[in-house]
């Protein structure tokens, strides 16, 4: 992987990364002593010129680095009412190398392992609700599943890896 | 009336009028500055109203003022971060050194003003306020623009160059021969250097005679110190403002972040007060006199500082409409102008410097403000890519 992050210091205010894009699109994040940070959007035309930045503090700043670096974890969709009952949906897309791509559902064995249910597949923008055992896994597909924080972080190493 | 009241009476109106023309100035996208400046010129030498009570007062802030800007300054950087921007951007600093310095050097030879004035004048017309630059390019959004580090490079330069050069100024202005003024100038060299090699080697264990999570003690420890040193700064004729930078630059860490969220409120109160407090003691009868020359002086080196700025950033790989960003956001200079324009003038130098430093810093700061817009304008950015089309065409084989 070519990805190359420059760093440069901004003395007397902190420092900045720069990420430039294979399609030549520069992102940077200046960092402030403060903990705070810029996400920085370069201009098209002028590629010195930050055309939009965008003030995180350090908690937004590092939910957004989650969000980013979790290649499989899509997204915390909602949670169901609200995070003290601790459920959680997710969508988790299947990996391309899953050991249960053709494989049917039933297979992972995901409730008795992780505790969490499968309560749908997206496939091809439809949905699948309640899927039974027996539905099969198609690459491409998104499972959508309910469970506890652990338990969903489970379903899709489990997905990835297999089980343990 | 009583004295106290009288003095209680003046300080809270002028406090008052500078609020109200503080918060007209944040409306219309101004720096304050040259507001203070302004009020303190309506009431001082020659203004409408002279004031009595506050004189001795408004005298003492201006000092502590003074101490508390350079302090401040100083706590914003680490040693380190003062040696990497010396050695990234020598060439540039130099550049922008000489080509600001020389004009305002010369002109006070020109309105012969003698030598020592014209080492102040080259000073006022050389070093920007990282205050002032660094605020402007945080409110337009140029933070993380790629020509940024390279103007924030030059004002780190000019502002370890403050550390020497304050001294220096102030040895001259003091110093009675020239053999004196020399030991001066080499006694005040020798303990900037002991100083910050101190802060560099020593600044941690400098740092834990405070406690950075407490902040009443902090705030009167860091306040004290940097008083001490300043005056006993003073005391071998090293500037009291230079004494004040250097114990900024030594402390380092938590106690430097916490030390600038305590002092920051103090610094913006005293320093208004040393604005005004130039104002007044500025004859505002001189000032007309002066600011056709100090308009001519500012708008040379404006253009001078547009080209090292533009040179800096050209040297880091910064495309054209950048190049003039950087330019252009360096001309205005602001409040240190106003700190050296001070020193000189409080040293009995030629008292026409204070006017002269009143309009010329008026002029860069309103045209300052200006000029640093200019290039996110839609017309500037076709004019400079027409430009660069038509750069294309005469030469085809340049890319």
């Amino acid at each position: 992987m070519g990805i190359r992050i420059e760093k440069v210091d901004l003395p007397g205010i902190g420092f900045r990364h720069d990420l430039v894009t294979e399609g030549g699109r520069r992102v940077s994040v200046v960092s402030y002593r403060d903990g705070e940070r810029d996400l920085g959007i370069f201009d098209e035309d002028d590629p010195d010129q930050c055309r939009d930045t965008i003030p995180l503090s350090e908690d937004e700043a590092a939910a957004l680095a989650d969000v980013l670096g979790a290649s499989v974890m899509v997204s915390r969709l909602t949670s169901l009412s609200d995070d003290t009952t601790g459920l959680f949906t997710e969508q988790i897309a299947l990996p391309t190398d899953s050991p249960y791509l053709n494989h049917p559902l039933g297979d992972t064995k995901a409730r008795t392992r992780t505790h969490s249910s499968v309560v749908a597949i997206m496939r091809d923008g439809q949905i699948i609700p309640s899927p039974t055992p027996s539905d099969v896994l198609r690459a491409g597909d998104v499972i959508i599943a309910v469970g506890t924080r652990a338990g969903l972080d489970a379903v899709a190493r489990l997905l990835a890896n297999g089980p343990d | 009336m009583h004295e106290t009241t009288l003095l209680l009476i003046e300080v809270g109106a002028l406090l008052l009028g500078m609020s109200i023309l503080g918060r007209l100035a944040i409306r219309i996208g101004l720096s304050p500055i040259p507001f203070y400046l302004l009020l303190g010129l309506a009431f001082g030498n020659g203004g409408l109203l002279p004031l009595a009570a506050s004189e001795e007062f408004f005298a003492t802030g201006a000092e502590i003022g003074v101490i508390l800007l350079l302090a401040l300054l100083g706590l914003e950087y680490t040693a380190e971060e003062l040696l990497i921007g010396l050695k990234s951007s020598r060439r540039a600093a130099l550049l922008d050194g000489l080509m600001n310095a020389l004009p305002g050097a010369a002109f006070a030879l020109l309105l012969g003003w003698g030598p020592i004035a014209a080492v102040a004048l080259a000073g006022v017309t050389w070093i920007s306020s990282s205050g002032v630059v660094a605020k402007l390019l945080r409110d337009l959004g140029r933070l993380a623009n790629r020509e940024t580090p390279s103007v924030l490079s030059i004002l780190v330069v000019e502002d370890l160059a403050m550390a020497f050069y304050l001294p220096v100024l102030s040895a001259l202005v003091v110093g009675m021969s020239i053999w004196q003024g020399a030991i001066g100038v080499a006694v005040a060299v020798t303990v900037v250097v002991v100083i910050l090699l101190i802060a560099l080697k020593a600044g941690h264990v400098i740092s834990r005679f405070f406690s950075a999570d407490h902040a009443e003690p902090l705030l009167l420890g860091v306040l004290g110190l940097v008083m001490l040193v300043a005056g006993l700064a003073a005391e071998v004729s090293v500037s009291a403002a230079v004494g004040a930078f250097l114990v900024g630059i030594a402390l380092s860490g938590r106690v430097a972040e916490n030390a600038s969220a305590v002092l920051t409120p103090l610094r913006d109160l005293f320093a208004a007060i040393f604005f005004v407090f130039f104002g007044l003691s500025t004859d505002s009868t001189q000032i007309v006199g002066m600011l056709l020359p100090a308009t001519a002086l500012a708008f040379l080196t404006i253009l001078t500082k547009a080209v090292s700025g533009a040179y800096a950033a050209r040297r880091a790989g910064v495309g054209t409409l950048g190049q003039w960003r950087a330019g252009l956001v360096l001309a205005p200079r602001g409040e240190f102008s106003i700190v050296i324009a001070g020193l000189a003038v409080a040293s009995g130098l030629e008292p026409a410097i204070a006017p002269f430093a009143t309009g010329y810093v008026l002029v860069t700061i309103l045209a300052g403000t200006f000029l640093a817009r200019l290039p996110d304008t839609e017309w500037f950015r076709a004019a400079v890519r027409r430009r660069a089309a038509r750069a294309k065409r005469v030469s085809p084989a340049k890319p």
